[in-house]
C-alpha cells in the first residue's frame, strides 16, 4: 500500500494516540512555526504551496488567512467539521483516526493569524468524535502544547469543540458562525466577509478539516514537497470519498488530477455486478450529473478541469457513481428531498422552490405526473437559479437540471407507465 | 422537576467557560443538549431556565429547538433509531433496510413502539455513505453510529438496547 499523508493512520497504526503521533514527528511543525517563524512567514509558505480549501470552494487557503486585518482584534479560527454533504465522509475518517494532525493544522492556522481561541464546529451527529477531541485537547494542554506561553513564547492558544444539532446549512460558513453564536443556522448577507466581521463580529478564518490536516505537512515538509503532488493549479493530495454503485466504496487519498477511471476502477474495484456505468456526481448531492462516457472517465479530477469540461465543480471531491439501473428522475427526487429538508427557510426562492420541486418530483415518482409536470419542474428549478442567498438553493437544482438535460427519457419512462397502464 | 442548575452545576460552568464572557448566548446549544439528557426531550421549563442563564428570551431558545433536528420537544422512544436514506445510502439498499426495520419493530417511520423504547426516524446524510445501510441511535445521553447494517445485525443492536434499558440509569454494569 502506498504511503498516506492525510489518512496517515493507514500507514502508521495508532497515530490517534498522542505518544505515537509525537514519535512520528507530530507537533514539530507547530513547534517550528511558533518558535522560529513569524506569523506572516507561515502564511507565505501556505500561499506558496497553493493549498486550496478542501471543503468544496477550492479557495486558496493562504490568501484567506492573509485577508485578516491587523487593525481589528481578537482574531478567531474556526474549523468546519460539519461534514453533511451526501456522499462526503472524509473529515469523519480524519477526525476519527488521524485527529492530532488535524488539531496541529488548526493550531498552526491559529498561530498564523494570531488567534488565541479557536473553535471546532462539529455536526451534532459527531457527538462521539467531539467527546474524543475534548479528551485529546486536554492531553495537549497537559503536555504544554496548548495554553499559556506555548514553548516559552508569549503565544497562548485554547481550543474548544462546539456541537451542532443536525442542520446541513451550518456547513455554509456564515450559517456556521450564526450557529456558533447561539442563533439559527442561517447564512448572513455578504459583505462583510468573515475575514473582517466573522465570529462575534471579529476577523475570522474558517477552514475545513481536511484543509487544516494538510497544514502540518506543508510547514513541516515545505511548499515544494506539497507541490510535488497534483497539478500546477490544483496541487497536493486530496481525499476522494467514493460511494454509490461501486465494489469498494470508501475514502481514497490520491493526487489531484487523477482520473475518474483510476478512482472508480483501479481503486474502487469497478461497478457492482459488472453493470454499465451511467453517470457520475463529482461533488456529492450538490453535483451536476456527468454522463459517464469513456472520454468523461479519462477526465482529470482537479478544481479546473471538471468545471471547464462539464460545468461540474469538483467541490469536496465526493464521487457518487450511478450505474445503468439507476433512474435519474428517482435520483433528482432523492436530492430534492434532501435540499427541501435542509433549506433553512431564510430566502424565498430556496424555501419555496425546493418545496415545490419536491411536490412535483413526488408526483413523478408516484407515476401521477403528466408531461407538463416535467416542464414545470424545470421551470421551478430555473426560477431558483441565481436568486438565493447562499449556495444551498443553487445546489438543489444541479442534479435536477442536469438529469433533465442528459436523461430526459428516465423522466418520460415514469410518465408512460401511468398512461400506458 | 429538578432544575438544570442543580443537576449539572459543574457542567454548566464548563460550558459557559468555552465562550467569551459577553457571548454567553453561544452556550445555548450545549445547554439544550444537557436539558435533553435526562428525559430525551426538552421541556418548556428547561427552555425558560436556559433563557435565564443566558439572559435571552425564551422564544430565542425555542426557535433553536425548532430549527435543529437533533433537539426534540415532543416525547419519543427512549432510543431514537435514525436511518439515513439519502442518495448514496439509498443506492446501497437503505430504503429497503428501513422498511425491514419498521416491520421488525412493528411501527412506521415516526412512530414509537408500545413499550416506549424505540422511535424510528428517517434522517439525512450521516457522513458514512460507504458503510450503508447506516443508522444512529440517539438517546438522552448521546449518539452512536451503527454501520454496514443488515436486518440481522440491527436485530442484535436492538436486543442489546433492550437489555441496556433494563439497567438502572447511570448504574454500573
Amino acid at each position: 500500500m502506498s504511503e498516506h499523508y492525510l489518512l496517515r493512520h493507514r500507514s502508521v497504526p495508532h497515530i490517534d494516540r498522542l505518544d505515537v503521533y509525537r514519535s512520528q514527528g507530530g507537533f514539530e511543525a507547530f513547534h517550528k512555526a511558533v518558535t522560529s517563524l513569524k506569523p506572516g512567514e507561515v502564511i507565505e509558505e501556505i500561499k506558496k504551496s497553493g493549498l486550496r480549501g478542501r471543503g468544496g470552494a477550492g479557495f486558496p487557503t493562504g490568501t484567506k488567512w492573509g485577508f485578516l486585518p491587523n487593525t481589528l482584534w481578537p482574531h478567531y479560527v474556526v474549523a468546519n467539521a460539519d461534514e453533511s454533504e451526501p456522499g462526503t465522509f472524509k473529515d469523519h475518517e480524519i477526525l476519527e483516526s488521524n485527529p492530532f494532525q488535524f488539531l496541529e493544522g488548526l493550531m498552526i492556522a491559529a498561530y498564523a493569524v494570531q488567534a488565541q481561541r479557536a473553535y471546532i464546529y462539529l455536526r451534532g451527529e459527531f457527538w462521539q468524535l467531539a467527546q474524543a477531541l475534548d479528551q485529546r485537547i486536554a492531553q495537549l494542554e497537559a503536555d504544554g502544547l496548548l495554553g499559556e506561553d506555548i514553548f516559552g513564547t508569549d503565544y497562548s492558544l485554547r481550543l474548544f469543540t462546539h456541537l451542532g444539532a443536525g442542520a446541513y446549512i451550518c456547513g455554509e460558513e456564515t450559517a456556521l458562525l450564526e450557529s456558533l453564536e447561539g442563533k439559527l443556522g442561517q447564512p448572513r448577507l455578504r459583505p462583510p466577509f468573515p475575514a473582517t466581521a466573522g465570529l462575534y463580529n471579529s476577523p475570522t478564518v474558517i477552514n475545513n478539516v481536511e484543509t487544516l490536516t494538510n497544514v502540518p505537512l506543508i510547514i513541516g515538509r515545505g511548499a515544494d514537497w506539497f507541490r510535488s503532488f497534483g497539478t500546477d493549479k490544483s496541487p497536493g493530495l486530496k481525499i476522494f470519498s467514493l460511494s454509490g454503485c461501486v465494489n469498494r466504496p470508501g475514502n481514497y487519498e490520491l493526487p489531484l488530477g487523477c482520473t475518474f477511471r483510476e478512482l472508480i476502477y483501479d481503486h474502487g474495484g469497478g461497478i457492482v455486478q459488472d453493470h454499465a456505468i451511467k453517470a457520475i456526481m463529482a461533488a456529492g448531492a450538490s453535483s451536476v450529473l456527468i454522463a459517464a462516457t469513456p472520454e468523461a472517465l479519462e477526465t482529470p479530477m482537479d478544481y479546473e478541469t471538471t468545471l471547464e469540461k462539464f460545468g461540474a465543480p469538483l467541490g469536496s471531491a465526493s464521487i457518487i457513481v450511478l450505474d445503468e439501473t439507476v433512474n435519474m428522475a428517482w435520483l433528482a427526487f432523492k436530492t430534492i428531498g434532501f435540499f427541501k429538508h435542509e433549506s433553512c427557510g431564510k430566502c424565498t426562492p430556496c424555501r419555496e422552490g425546493t418545496f415545490w420541486m419536491n411536490q412535483i418530483a413526488t408526483r413523478i415518482m408516484r407515476g401521477k405526473a403528466t408531461r407538463a409536470d416535467i416542464h414545470l419542474l424545470e421551470n421551478v428549478a430555473q426560477q431558483i437559479q441565481g436568486k438565493c442567498l447562499c449556495a444551498l438553493g443553487e445546489f438543489s437544482i444541479m442534479a435536477v437540471l442536469s438529469s433533465l438535460k442528459l436523461f430526459a427519457k428516465d423522466f418520460e419512462q415514469l410518465i408512460k407507465v401511468e398512461h400506458d397502464g | 422537576m429538578k432544575k438544570l442548575a442543580e443537576l449539572y452545576e459543574d457542567e454548566i460552568q464548563v460550558i459557559l467557560a468555552k465562550y467569551p464572557d459577553e457571548q454567553k448566548r453561544s452556550a445555548v446549544m450545549p445547554l439544550l443538549y444537557l436539558a435533553q439528557r435526562a428525559s430525551g426531550r426538552i421541556s418548556q421549563e428547561a427552555m425558560q431556565e436556559i433563557a435565564e442563564i443566558l439572559d435571552i428570551a425564551i422564544t430565542d431558545v425555542a426557535s433553536i429547538v425548532g430549527f435543529y433536528s437533533l433537539f426534540h420537544e415532543e416525547p419519543g422512544g427512549r432510543y431514537r433509531i435514525q436511518v439515513c436514506t439519502d442518495l448514496p445510502c439509498a443506492l446501497r439498499g437503505a430504503d429497503a433496510f428501513l422498511r425491514q426495520l419498521c416491520d421488525l419493530l412493528g411501527v412506521e417511520v415516526g412512530e414509537t413502539t408500545a413499550d416506549g423504547l424505540f422511535t424510528i426516524e428517517e434522517v439525512k446524510c450521516l457522513a458514512a455513505c460507504h458503510r450503508a445501510p447506516v443508522f444512529q441511535v440517539q438517546n438522552g445521553d448521546g449518539l452512536e453510529y451503527h454501520e454496514n447494517q443488515t436486518i440481522d445485525t440491527a436485530r442484535l443492536v436492538i436486543d442489546e438496547l433492550r437489555l441496556r434499558a433494563q439497567k438502572p440509569p447511570g448504574g454500573a454494569a
